[in-house]
């Protein structure tokens, strides 16, 4: 999670122009991915099932967009994702920008020596003399029943290789933004989707809208315990702090946005008000990313912490199945409600290796 | 296949009939069987020389302990690199492997910044931070050699889809090796380019070994020889004599006006041999020490040399200057990369993004 002044990560969010509407994030995903399509023809999308099924995708975030843009950029691929992902690197080196899509993160991780060892690498090996416009979209996470090989939270191994940036969009408003950013982006983006998330409603700025890389979204304010969460554990800890709120505890659940580059010094300025930090994520708790984040809190603002800060992830196993199983398993509501009221009563109990 | 002897007209150990067959020019009118103009021809013998005196000079650096890691280097497969990319232009593609020196120069990469990106320096290709594996030249279609092995094979083919999404008619040929054909990914892609019809040459260099692991011993489909895995993607494929250039040169000629012509893909598969280790170092424990010897005779440098004499296209004289001419470019490019600087530290994590 390199710092964002390191990544030379893009300028000011334009104005929106013309308004919001209300839409899913999967609409939003759609519609972004259809501007950025009618705006440069080489852009183009590439994955298994993508034009056919079910009208556009298995969660249909290309549905529809064959109709307009045809077979050729709404390119449906044989089974092959280490081999798709390699002819989407060459693609991208020689002219195109294409968008690469994965069904379940899972299955990305047939195509990791093109993702780690090509894509992430190329433009450093080659002395920066190649760019990379190349999306690499996905959707992870757990709360379906799933099951072990489609329910994982990978964005800590995305995250850990550098070369590449990644994007963990929590709103249909980010959804869009991030994605038409990610596709103007000259680098390798690994853009996580959250499979919860695809129907969830908000508020979507009309026509051109790009949030910028780097950029954390703080979500609510609140003065006492400050929270950060990848993807739906943000939607968890907003209603955390629903139920914290009559008791006079303010949660301020900040949204990081992007891993790489990774705003810390959002989250350190929210530390520095609340004193207390609580990361949260669906990926197992061991080597996360909410290690990396409770870390550079520590390094930026040690001197503001009130109590130790601490994590609420998976445990350390595969996702289970069962219903009961993968909500033991998976961070609550209630977790984040449980510890910020240890943090606020100063009674800070580390939750690591209790799940 | 397995038989490890060298087919074709100066092998004196004798191997199996030769099959280099009617594609085959014969000694004399060069000009003619080839259609290549004699200062085309005269420039395949340049090319493998100089490519020859790189390696050589690689390996003299390396046993001085002056180019760190590995290097792998290319003494007898010269004719492939340079039968190949004389048929591609500026435009066309490649993409390369470990063993990747000779494609870089075949296909018009410059000897000063790569022996400068050999020596670790900040005016070679890669800034110091690729090395051996990783020389690339976007400005002529070298999208890159590559450590991992089969790891350039989908972005060749990525190149080959650009090629044909954006109307270009530009090709890509894909470098790689014997043992690379049990990499995953070359079926994945192979069939990929099949049913979307890319214009993509998989260039197979059969030197009978990956390392220690011989063709024999690790390639299952042993009566069809390798190019016979084409056929499993309706792909044609071709096998050629790879320590004739003229003979690779035709090989790869007619694959490339296929893939430029529409055709799409093909197979190309160039029997030839290392002559010395995997790479600068190897004790060469896996092969016999004679193994190379017939394959000595077969020099690919020496026999068109002497191909071009017979032909009266050059002299012996001619030939003897062209050497030292690429001894000198050699002797140029080391004291180039010599006199540049070192890397500076300060900008250790430039590169890492656009
Ligand atoms: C994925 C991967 N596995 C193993 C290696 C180690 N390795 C480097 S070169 C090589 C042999 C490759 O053989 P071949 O493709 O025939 O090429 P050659 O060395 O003969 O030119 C091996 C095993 C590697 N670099 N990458
Ligand atoms: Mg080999």
């Amino acid at each position: 999670m390199n710092a964002v002044s390191n990544d030379g990560s893009g300028g000011a969010s334009p104005p929106a122009t013309g308004g919001t509407v209300t839409m899913t994030y999967v609409q939003a995903l759609n519609e972004a991915l259809r501007e950025e399509m009618e705006r440069d023809p080489t852009v183009f999308v590439m994955g298994e099932d993508i034009a056919v099924w079910g009208g556009g995708g298995v969660f249909g975030v290309t549905k529809g967009l064959v109709d307009i843009f045809g077979p050729e950029r709404i390119r449906d691929t044989p089974i092959s994702e280490a081999g798709f992902t390699g002819v989407g690197l060459g693609a991208a080196l020689t002219g195109m920008r294409p968008v690469v899509e994965y069904m379940y993160a899972d299955f990305m991780m047939v195509a990791m020596d093109q993702i780690a060892n090509q894509a992430a690498k190329i433009r450093y090996m080659f002395g920066g003399k190649a760019r990379v416009p190349l999306v690499l979209r996905t959707q992870e996470g757990a709360g379906r029943g799933n099951g072990p090989q489609h329910s994982q939270s990978l964005e800590a191994w995305f995250t850990h290789i550098p070369g590449l940036k990644v994007a963990v969009p929590s709103t249909p408003a980010d959804a869009k933004g991030l994605l038409k950013m990610a596709i103007r982006d000259d680098n390798p983006v690994v853009f996580l989707e959250h499979k919860l998330l695809y129907g969830k409603k908000g508020e979507v700025p009309v026509g051109e809208h790009l949030v910028p890389f780097g950029r954390a979204n703080v979500l609510r304010e609140g003065r006492h315990v400050t929270v950060v969460g990848v993807h739906i554990t943000n939607d968890h800890a907003l209603e955390a702090a629903e139920i914290l709120a009559p008791e006079g505890i303010e949660l301020e659940v900040v949204d990081p946005r992007t891993l790489v580059p990774y705003d810390r010094e959002a989250v350190a300025a929210s530390v520095r008000k609340t004193g207390r930090l609580i990361a949260v994520h669906q990926a197992p708790e061991r080597v996360g990313v909410a290690a990396e984040i409770i870390q550079c809190a520590i390094e930026d603002a040690f001197d503001y912490l009130d109590a130790p800060p601490m994590r609420l992830c998976a445990a350390n196993m595969p996702v289970p199945y069962a219903k009961t199983l993968e909500d033991a398993d998976l961070p609550q509501v209630a977790d984040i409600v449980g510890a910020a009221r240890r943090l606020m009563s100063g009674r800070s109990v580390t939750t690591a290796g209790s799940r | 296949m397995a038989d490890q002897r060298p087919q074709g007209k100066t092998n004196a150990a004798g191997g199996r009939s030769p099959k280099a067959g009617g594609r085959k020019a014969k000694a004399a009118k060069l000009v003619e069987t080839t259609g290549l103009r004699p200062d085309e021809l005269i420039g395949l013998l340049q090319r493998m020389m100089l490519i020859r005196e790189f390696e050589e000079e690689c390996a003299r650096l390396y046993r001085a302990g002056r180019i760190r890691g590995v290097t792998h280097t290319y003494q007898g497969q010269e004719a492939v690199a340079v039968g190949v990319c004389s048929t591609l232009n500026v435009s066309d593609f490649i993409t390369s492997t470990h063993r990747g020196h000779a494609h870089v120069i075949a296909k018009g990469g410059d000897v000063n910044l790569m022996m400068a990106e050999l020596l670790g320096k900040a005016t070679g290709y890669c800034k110091g931070r690729g090395g051996s594996m990783h020389i690339a030249d976007m400005s002529q279609g070298i999208l890159g050699a590559n450590g991992i092995v089969g790891g350039g094979m989908g972005i060749a083919v990525g190149a080959a889809l650009s090629s044909k999404m954006l109307g270009r008619d530009t090709v890509a040929v894909c470098f790689f090796g014997d043992g690379a054909m049990n990499q995953g990914i070359l079926h994945e892609v192979s069939n990929i380019a099949a049913c979307w019809n890319l214009p993509v040459v998989f260039l197979c260099e059969n030197n009978f070994y990956g390392m220690s692991a011989s063709v024999e011993d690790t390639l299952a489909c042993k009566e069809m020889n390798l190019a016979g895995r084409a056929a499993a993607y309706d792909i044609p494929a071709a096998t050629c004599d790879g320590m004739d250039v003229i003979d690779v040169h035709l090989a790869t000629r007619a694959a490339v006006e296929r893939a430029r012509g529409g055709g799409g893909p093909s197979y190309v598969v160039c029997t030839t041999y290392r002559f010395l280790g995997h790479h600068v170092g190897d004790p060469l424990t896996y092969r016999d020490k004679s193994a190379v010897d017939p394959w000595r005779l077969r020099d690919p440098i020496p026999n068109f040399a002497g191909r071009l004499v017979a032909d009266n296209l050059a002299t012996r004289e001619q030939v003897d200057r062209w050497e030292a001419e690429a001894k000198d470019a050699i002797a140029r490019a080391l004291a180039f990369a010599e006199e540049s600087p070192d890397p500076d530290p300060s900008n250790l994590t430039e590169d890492v993004f656009a």
